[in-house]
């Protein structure tokens, strides 16, 4: 029987009519096209007008199969799919024609666009008759959610989950959650005491029935699919009973070995070598650093043992592992911050009093190394003037192209705070002044006039040559000032820099494991950058905070309440659909070869030793096809993939070479000699 | 379309990296020349040495396959799978006189709509160059290409002749 294919050409406004002739592609397509029965041309497809030209087309005029030439099946695959279902025809029976996306977008010749246009609807028209019927299966939603990353995204995330009433495993790296915003001072533009605000949202991590939290741990591995992924978490040894433990912190003031806290503290201050990040850590249960421990190192020592009230002090702990069954996955990683040392020019790790920002935060912290006092590096002096240089690391097209969103912010609130706590001079040398959300643009105007200095121009060089009169012993910032036109020195005690935000070390790695894509400057790349910020490509994986990019507390806390409404969500309606697209081997021409059974990366593919052929499971199978392309026999096919529809396709795509070289009429295969 | 030679480039696209590079081409309005034309797969492990040969049989003066870079699979290693497949495909084609460039692996990661759409063009460049291929029309009289089959299935025969 001859299918009916309605052949369904959008105009997306003059987003592909502008480039493609898409009235004549229809009238085209309905005239040389073969068992093309309906053409139409319409403006939006995606409208519920377009829904329902289609939808009327499939119950009057008998349509079996549907072409829609428009956008990325990315985009709008679902929506036509649904289309279909809704007027009774199978959702697989539709193809896509990215018109949009490979043509009208790329091209710049109106002619040679609609001509390239045909070839692709030809494609899609004779590959959809080849399309067989499928149905997506339902899979149950498991109600755990994995949250990655304690930041105050993660914790946002959590929290959100866990109030609904559904488990979330937290999973930190570091001994404690609080993320970076643990380690700041104030929040602008409202100078919020960050601890303040964040430290009673961690206890109420830390004392959720509904969350376990699994600090000092990373997760190994994840396998599985949306609704029911298996994650395998590794949970460092702390070499500390955490059962036992009650954390009163004696085994810290006892510990008679002191290193610089490099990641806390960003290098200014100590701890312990048993330790808890800071005061109000969440677990609060310390941690043995064994790279530091005089046990560890020396084999005496145990000088916590001997304190500990509870015996909880357990040297001989090992790494332990735990397999976490859960149906969702947030994603909250956070960021590295910009080692400035990667900018010799700025003199920074060379000349004492260039402080990164880091440490610039740490220092206004009244919980900090120098209890809130800003002084120079020699810990005792009090700066008379400081230079705050923004875009350290970003917008350098050397380093990041891109802007770090936060940073002329934290630059105007370190404004702030240093003329509070010292009444230095303070100049910041910027780029442009980005302020852009509510009530920053305010505060920009409260530092004008608190009596901060802004010199618009990047810093060339920090050095400590004295030139001119008045530069002895102080850091000369070497600036442009492109407002006044003109080259500046400024003399200073001390420079801050506003290192960039960037991605984790280990991003992409992190994107690997759970199945997700980065860009190319390493942020977690979202569904859509517009209308699904939280989502990844794989669903079940969500992204929110700074790993899908920089931004600042309030939008990483939207995003975070963002994700786990979307995973709320998917629990609540309690089952997924999962794609029918799966291989399978038809006994019959299987010859027990075995070449399928170890190309799959899933273990999807056994020997049946009995009959002698190999099986697909098709729960575990994702559908990538290698199986099909491998089989000698041609065996497996693979379902909305097979050969035939890709077969079809090509033909499809090459109509206009095949008519003019002859090439359809089939070749001979006796030309072949055995 | 101009009298100079426009080849006809097939390209199997993988679902998760080159086609969203291909999408972000689109969206970033990055222009390429209109001669290819693509196919998506779901990895670039799927496509078929097959598919390749009838893309040539049928018409295609080139045919591209891209995926995920190395390391970089939705799959986690089909794509080396590809990889393996086009230098056998690659050196099948050459024994039949075909030029290396007619046949291209690109790896292309959502994020790099910039350098697939170069890739494209490149490629392009490359096969206009060479001209146009004629698999097909030129199947019967070239002589060459079919001695070189037959030499390919015998090799291929006794390869195959491995002791159970």
């Amino acid at each position: 029987m001859a299918e009916k294919v309605g052949v369904y050409i959008c105009h997306c406004g003059s987003n592909i009519a502008g480039m493609v002739d898409v009235e004549g592609l229809a009238r085209w397509a309905g005239a040389n096209l073969e068992d093309v029965t309906v053409a139409r041309d319409y403006k939006f497809m995606c409208s519920s007008l377009g829904q329902e030209l289609i939808e009327e087309d499939i119950k009057k005029e008998g349509l079996t199969r549907v072409v829609v030439g428009a956008c990325s099946p990315h985009l709008h695959e679902k929506t036509f799919r649904k289309a279909c279902a809704n007027a009774g025809l199978n959702p697989y029976l539709m193809q896509m024609a990215s018109l949009r996306e490979q043509i009208s977008w790329v091209s710049s010749d109106k002619d040679e666009a609609t001509e390239k246009a045909k070839a692709l609807i030809s494609g899609a028209v004779r590959r959809v008759i080849e399309q067989e019927e499928l149905f997506a299966s339902e899979a149950p939603v498991n109600p755990n959610t994995l949250v990655v990353g304690g930041g105050v995204t993660g914790i946002q995330a959590a929290l959100e989950l866990a109030d609904a009433g559904y488990h979330v495993y937290l999973v930190e790296r570091e001994p404690s959650i609080g993320g970076h915003m643990a380690q700041f001072d104030k929040t602008f533009p409202t100078l919020d005491c960050s601890a303040c605000i964040l430290t009673p949202k961690m206890s109420d991590v830390g004392q959720h029935e509904s969350i376990t939290l699994l600090s000092y741990a990373e997760v190994e591995e994840v396998t599985g699919y949306v609704g029911n992924f298996h994650a395998r978490i590794r949970k460092r040894a702390r070499s500390v009973k955490e059962a036992d433990c009650t954390g009163c912190g004696v085994c810290i003031e006892k510990c008679p070995k002191k290193v610089i806290d490099d990641v806390f503290e960003a290098g200014l201050g100590y701890r312990k070598a048993i330790y808890r990040p800071f005061p109000q850590a969440v677990p609060k249960y310390p941690v043995i650093d064994r790279e530091a421990c005089t046990y560890y190192l020396k084999g005496t020592c145990k000088a916590c043992e001997k304190f500990c009230p509870t015996n909880a002090i357990d040297f001989e702990q090992q790494d332990s592992f735990l397999d976490l069954d859960v149906g969702n996955v947030i994603l909250a990683t956070g960021f590295d911050m910009f080692d400035s040392t990667r900018l010799p020019q700025y003199g920074y790790g060379r000349l004492a009093n260039v402080f990164s920002n880091l440490e610039f935060e740490r220092m206004c912290n009244a919980a900090g190394p120098t209890d809130g006092k800003v002084v120079l590096r020699d810990g005792v002096t009090t700066p008379e003037s400081i230079a705050i240089v923004h875009c350290v690391g970003s917008r350098d097209k050397k380093h990041n192209p891109y802007c770090s969103a936060v940073c002329c912010m934290a630059a105007l609130k370190f404004g702030h705070l240093a003329i509070e706590k010292t009444g230095a001079q303070v100049y910041s040398f910027y780029i442009d002044m980005r302020t852009p959300h509510k009530n920053y643009e305010e505060f920009y105007d409260r530092l004008l006039a608190e009596g901060m200095q802004f010199v618009r121009g990047r810093v060339a060089e920090v050095t400590d040559a004295a030139r001119l009169p008045g530069e002895e012993g102080k850091l000369i910032v070497q600036s442009e000032d492109t407002l006044a036109g003109r080259q500046r020195r400024t003399p200073v005690d001390m420079v801050v820099l506003m290192g960039a935000l960037e991605p984790r070390h280990d991003a992409r790695e992190t994107a690997l494991k759970f199945g997700i894509s980065c860009s190319m400057n390493g942020w977690f790349t979202e569904r859509h950058p517009k209308l699904d910020p939280v989502a990844t490509m794989t669903d079940g994986v969500f992204i929110a905070g700074v790993c899908q990019g920089p931004k600042d507390i309030p939008d990483s806390v939207a995003q975070g309440a963002a994700a786990a409404a979307r995973v709320m969500a998917m629990i609540t309606k309690g089952t997924v659909l999962i794609e029918p697209v799966v291989a399978t081997i038809h006994e019959e021409n299987c010859s027990g070869c075995r070449i399928c059974n170890n190309l799959c990366p899933y273990n999807a593919i056994t020997f049946l030793e009995d009959k002698g052929v190999s099986y697909v499971n098709a729960a575990l199978c994702k559908g990538c096809g290698t199986c099909v392309a491998a089989c000698p026999a041609q065996a497996i096919s693979g379902a909305h993939f097979s050969n035939e529809q890709i077969f079809s396709e090509i033909e499809g795509l090459l109509y206009d070479a095949i008519s003019g070289n002859g090439a359809g009429h089939k070749v001979e295969p006796a030309g072949v000699p055995a | 379309m101009s009298d100079t030679f426009e080849p006809k480039i097939v390209a199997f696209l993988c679902n998760w990296c080159s086609y969203r590079a291909a999408d972000l081409a689109g969206t970033s309005r990055i222009k390429y020349e209109p001669n290819v034309r693509i196919i998506r797969v779901m990895c670039s492990g799927r496509v078929d040495p097959t598919f390749v040969l009838k893309a040539f049989s049928l018409g295609a003066d080139g045919v591209m396959i891209a995926g995920c870079h190395p390391g970089e699979c939705h799959y986690l290693e089909q794509n080396y799978k590809a990889m393996r497949r086009y230098y056998m495909l690659r050196h099948t084609l050459r024994s039949m006189g075909m030029e290396d460039d007619r046949l291209r692996l690109q790896w292309a990661s959502a994020a790099e709509g910039v350098q697939l759409a170069a890739a494209i063009n490149e490629m392009i460049e490359q096969v206009r160059a060479l001209g146009p291929l004629n698999w097909s029309a030129n199947w019967h009289e070239n002589g060459r290409r079919l001695e070189a089959l037959g030499r390919l299935a015998q090799e291929h025969a006794e390869a195959m002749e491995v002791p159970a």
